[in-house]
């Protein structure tokens, strides 16, 4: 069977589409999650295969579902977080022929096929549709979302996974080499890591504003006690670590005015969701989380990398449309957990959508206030990449579960969680949900 | 120093032109309009037939700019901590060149101020644009 990246059509990526055609219709109910780890340690039960079929085995159970009543999966194809296979290296053949295989050899180890799902996962032989909605979870979220709506399945599961190999991030390959191609040399020769261009936009954010990189502070801060209350993330699991304001000031910068803490740890990890119809989801285990809208942006950046003017333009927009779909305002939101990787861009996602009314400028002078998951204006209350590492997943989690009040030691006190919006991951890239307690909010 | 560059053939008139000391960058004819990085089409009109090579005047301003201390590239690891700014062309702010700004002391970059083009050397040879803040005198 082959599965193919869904067309752009099943993305809400302009203005005016109005209200979601499929409101209140759809909604997530199971959750999975497979260990995270900080690199693979080369084990076949560890693998990039092996950690989802945990995750979606274990999406299936929350959901309390007939595996063989599944008749949908969506999923993200490419699973890198920098890391590629070396070359030269021999392939890990006892790996490879542990699980069903494909006609890639690497398939359940560097990338993940649906097809190498279904083959490894013989309890859905009912699936009649696949389909890839690639980037990150926030693309197979909107796409199985639209799915469903649509009537191309009915229970559907929606998955995303990352590896991570030894080895130094973005430290092999071409940025080893002494020469490169020439379309390449455009931006790398000069040697920008990846955080550079966020970075560039911060800087400039803070002259237009007058704010500073320390305040970024309380929101690192919160992000990581946040993630350390998330049992599935990687620091929770690892590493307990709290970040300091002086842990945050005292960091080594990677590209200044970005350091250490700016950027996410790449880890290996796994996450699936089970979404179906809202009548479905009535007789499931769990308590239904309705999706009322989906938006995307895809945004142009004129050259390299996108200006500051560019991305609020973008971000602003990018909220016009979720509220638009979900026929919301932005008062109607209980709380927000939109993408912190990098968490220098995370202010564009909570200004451009509004939230608590904040204005372009303000989220830095927002973070001083209270923003933790006991106040009334919770931010990032999943914590983010920052606070359980690179998966692009942690807010989609939270959001199910801050609403169906399975978050644990992360549930929201001082607020009612009746409506989440979560997505990224690009300001000027990304596909965001709006959740909600209710169909018909 | 800078990684080698081994010009393909989208960038190829731009490698060139930099190995005589002179700045091209693909503009449309039928828009009017540059473009940079290069690309096989217009990215506005989608015309592939339109898109030549312009020389550029070699003037821009610094955008904004880091400080790079921990840079992926091996061959310029020797050389962190380093400037890495954003150009905008004089032609068209819109169109963006990076540069480590040589002459320009670490983290005391003139964001806003008028830069000049100049050349460094790559590693096989390759001279690649690069700029310089201009001074009163």
């Amino acid at each position: 069977m082959s599965t193919e990246n869904a067309p752009q059509s099943m993305y809400r990526s302009r203005e005016g589409l109005g209200v979601w055609e499929h409101r209140g219709k759809v909604a997530a109910v199971g959750i999975g999650h497979g260990p995270t780890s900080r690199r693979w340690d080369g084990k076949p039960d560890t693998s990039l295969g092996a950690i989802s079929l945990i995750a979606l085995r274990r999406a299936i159970e929350d959901a309390g579902v007939d595996p063989g009543d599944i008749d949908g999966l969506v999923m993200d194809e490419k699973t890198t977080t920098g890391a590629f296979w070396p070359r030269g290296q021999e392939l890990p053949w006892d790996v490879i022929n542990a699980y069903n295989t494909t006609d890639a050899p690497l398939d359940g180890i560097t990338q993940l096929s649906a097809e190498w799902i279904l083959k490894n996962m013989p309890e859905l032989a009912g699936n009649r549709f696949t389909m890839y909605g690639p980037g990150c979870m926030s693309n197979a979220i909107v796409v199985a979302a639209q799915a469903i709506g649509d009537g191309l399945a009915h229970t559907c599961l929606v998955l995303k996974a990352w590896h991570n190999l030894p080895g130094r991030y973005y430290q092999t390959g071409a940025n080893a080499d002494d020469a490169i191609p020439g379309t390449a040399a455009l931006r790398s020769v000069w040697g920008a890591p990846a955080c550079y261009g966020t970075a560039i936009q911060f800087a400039e954010y803070c002259r237009k504003y007058g704010k500073n990189h320390d305040m970024m502070a309380p929101f690192i801060s919160n992000s990581r006690r946040n993630g350390l209350r998330f049992p599935e993330g990687y620091w929770a699991q690892h590493r307990p670590e709290e970040i300091t304001t002086e842990d945050y000031k005292a960091a080594r910068w990677i590209a200044k005015p970005a350091n250490l803490f700016d950027n996410d740890i790449p880890i290996m990890c796994s996450a699936a969701y089970l979404f179906t119809t809202a009548e479905r989801a009535r007789h499931m285990k769990q308590k239904p989380v309705y999706i009322l809208g989906h938006a995307s942006s895809r945004g142009q950046a004129r050259s390299f990398i996108p200006t500051l003017d560019e991305v609020e333009a973008e971000c602003a927009e990018s909220g016009r449309k979720l509220l638009e779909a979900a026929g919301i305002t932005v008062d109607d939101v209980s709380f927000e957990n939109l993408y912190d990787g990098f968490p220098q861009f995370h202010q564009f996602h909570m200004e451009g959508i509004r939230y608590r009314g904040i204005q372009p400028g303000e989220a830095l002078d927002f973070y001083q206030t209270d923003i933790s998951i006991t106040g009334p204006n919770p931010v990032s209350p999943s914590g983010g990449n920052i606070g359980s590492g690179r998966s692009r997943f942690w807010m989609h989690t939270d959001c199910i579960q801050q609403i169906q009040h399975r978050a644990g030691e992360r549930q929201v006190t001082g607020v009612e969680p009746v409506i989440g919006v979560s997505g990224g991951p690009m300001p000027t890239g990304g596909n965001f949900t709006c959740w909600s307690a209710t169909p018909d909010y | 120093m800078k990684q080698g560059v081994n010009p393909d053939d989208l960038t190829r008139p731009f490698w060139e032109a930099a190995n005589e000391e002179r700045l091209v960058i693909q503009n449309c004819t039928a828009c009017d309009r540059l473009q940079h990085p290069p690309a096989e089409t217009c990215s506005k009109c989608g015309s592939g037939a339109a898109l030549e090579w312009k020389q550029m005047s070699g003037r821009g301003r610094i955008y904004h700019y880091g400080v790079v201390h921990d840079c992926p590239i091996r061959l310029l690891q020797e050389d962190q901590p380093f400037n890495c700014a954003v150009i905008n062309l004089d032609e068209d702010p819109g169109i963006q060149m990076y540069s480590h700004l040589p002459g320009t002391p670490v983290d005391e970059v003139p964001v806003g101020a008028a830069v000049e083009l100049v050349f460094d050397t790559a590693a096989n040879g390759q001279k690649v644009p690069e700029w310089r803040v201009v001074t009163d005198n």
